[in-house]
């Protein structure tokens, strides 16, 4: 509240035309034009839908992965040194690939989205297997658990915590690629909204597109991931129980 | 009574036959041990830290084949670990996700037993360790010495050939600790199960076991192999059993000196002043234990 306050104080007082600096009664009806008309929510709808496309085939490909890194030495020693070298590079840096190999398309974005999700939740849920007590896996072999029950019942749950965490960071750097990925053409999504808004030099709607995204990405953030990782580590005993 | 084991007739369940092993680094872990363990035995090997005790029962249960050396189970070869000769850590190693009953059943699935079969073995075994009424709760929520249960009641319900114990006690407080040793013999004389029992506590093998395989290290090898003739329940506090307790640390501490192993004629003559050690004290706070049937000493059981 005192933060809005001092947004108005600054927008009213400030030397910057209105047109470049919003204040947060404009940025307001902004918003509220575009949850009328509905642009807002297709717009969400349509970048949510491509984030889940996107962050399905990242946890589909980069839990195995981190995994197979972990247990296999083969797999370690040719694809980890491949891994962790990628994953210092931006996911913006994949777009004018992706773009020469997939156009100005929805694939190029999902391209991107894929190649900035990826790799942070292989290495996460290598680290998650990694980090597995050494006994539970002594133990495991003592009890005869082999197979297909030994990863889906024994090695994945153990893990779990790791790769929870892994899911998380990857659901953000999705997040992120979708958005810059969406900025680039007519895309239909929330990043598209932003860059109509620059265009027409609607400078309340950039700021209210900012806040839509803030908001969307926080709430996930919150609401889904903190909430599962807090019942995962509780169940695991991994927090003091309540 | 505590006599020299000689041997029993029939067929030995667990062969141990000139086993020896060397580490990487060279150093000489066990050197040629030999030891015939027999069907229904509770045999306890007991020594101090770094005779290859641990060792010993590791590759009895298939984690390692030692350098050198045959050790057969039922007379086929040991090779890599399997539930038909169990292993229980000084860990509960409890799986931390999966209730007291879902680990139980867990193991039992794996084995091959069927969903209703499980749930009601899961049950049996439970109830054996006292722990009805925590069947539902996770591993996390109970004490030490209940996750030590559960895990004693997963690797019962497993029906192992062998059971092989890594000093699941040690971390557990004396109290718990004697509450255990009367469970699992209470347990071990309906059962009858052929159990191998690793500890360094002089007391807690003399509670436990029929036979009390004595080590010494560098390198490490067999130095005594004891009969314990004392009646069940064993009260750790009873006489005969603290005088033999009293018996086994002085050879040890014999050994020790000596650094060789001694001809069973020799340690017979010497006395040593005892002394106290960390055993009979961690041992000895359990003296509010309801007093077994402690029959005269050198009584059969």
């Amino acid at each position: 509240m005192g933060l809005l306050v001092l947004w108005e104080l600054v927008a009213k007082l400030g030397s910057w035309p209105p047109y470049l600096f919003p204040d947060p009664i404009e940025v307001a009806r902004s918003m509220w034009r575009m949850i009328a008309d509905g642009r807002l929510a297709t717009a969400a709808v349509r970048s949510m839908a491509r984030l889940m496309e996107g962050y399905l085939i990242s946890v589909a490909i980069g839990v195995p992965l981190g995994i197979f890194i972990a247990r296999v030495s083969l797999i370690r020693a040719s694809l980890k040194p491949v891994v962790m070298g990628l994953q210092a590079l931006p996911s913006i840096c994949w777009l004018p690939l992706a773009i020469l190999w997939f156009g100005l398309s929805d694939a190029a974005i999902l391209f991107v989205v894929v190649m900035g999700s990826l790799l942070a939740i292989a290495i996460a849920a290598e680290d998650g297997v990694n980090s597995i007590q050494p006994q539970l896996l002594l133990v495991a072999g003592t009890l005869g658990i082999r197979g297909p029950r030994f990863y889906g019942g024994v090695l994945v749950p153990a893990a779990l915590p790791g790769i929870v965490t892994g899911l998380k960071l990857g659901w953000s750097f999705a997040w992120r690629a979708l958005m810059a990925g969406e900025l680039l053409f007519v895309s239909g999504g929330l990043g598209q909204l932003l860059t109509a808004g620059r265009e027409l030099l609607d400078v309340a709607q950039v700021v209210a597109v900012m806040i839509a995204i803030i908001a969307i990405g926080t709430a996930t953030d919150r609401f889904l991931f903190q909430s599962i990782e807090l019942r995962v580590r509780r169940r695991w005993g991994l927090l003091p129980a309540t | 009574m505590l006599v020299p084991f000689t041997g029993r007739n029939g067929l030995a369940k667990i062969a141990l036959t000139r086993v020896g092993h060397r580490y990487n680094n060279d150093i000489e872990a066990l050197k040629n041990v030999n030891l015939d363990i027999h069907a229904g035995e509770f045999v306890c090997l007991l020594g101090p830290s770094g005779c290859g005790k641990s060792t010993l029962l590791y590759a009895l249960a298939g984690h390692f084949p030692p350098s050198g050396g045959h050790i057969s189970i039922d007379g086929k070869t040991v090779e890599g670990p399997s539930p038909e000769r169990l292993l229980m850590f000084q860990e509960a190693a409890l799986f931390p996700w999966l209730t007291v009953k879902q680990n139980l059943k867990f193991a039992l699935r794996a084995k091959g037993v069927s969903r209703r079969e499980s749930e009601r073995q899961a049950r049996e075994f439970i109830k054996l360790v006292h722990l009805e009424g925590f069947s539902d709760v996770l591993p996390h929520q109970l004490s030490g010495g209940m996750r030590m249960r559960v895990s004693l009641a997963r690797a019962l319900s497993m029906d192992p050939a062998v059971l092989l114990m890594d000093e699941p006690f040690a971390p557990l407080d004396a109290q718990t600790r004697a509450h255990m040793h009367q469970l699992l013999q209470s347990i071990w004389m309906r059962t009858r199960k052929t159990v191998v029992f690793v500890t360094h506590n002089v007391r807690e093998a003399l509670v436990l076991g029929d036979r009390v395989v004595v080590m010494a290290s560098r390198p490490g090898r067999i130095l005594r192999d004891l009969e314990v003739r004392l009646p069940r329940p064993r009260d750790p506090d009873d006489e005969a059993l603290v005088a033999m307790s009293r018996q086994i640390r002085d050879e040890l501490r014999r050994a020790e000196l000596a650094g060789e192993p001694l001809p069973p004629s020799a340690s017979e003559t010497r006395e040593l002043e005892s002394k106290t050690d960390d055993a009979t004290q961690a041992a000895g706070t359990a003296s509010d234990l309801p007093v077994g049937a402690a029959g005269p000493v050198g009584a059969r059981r």
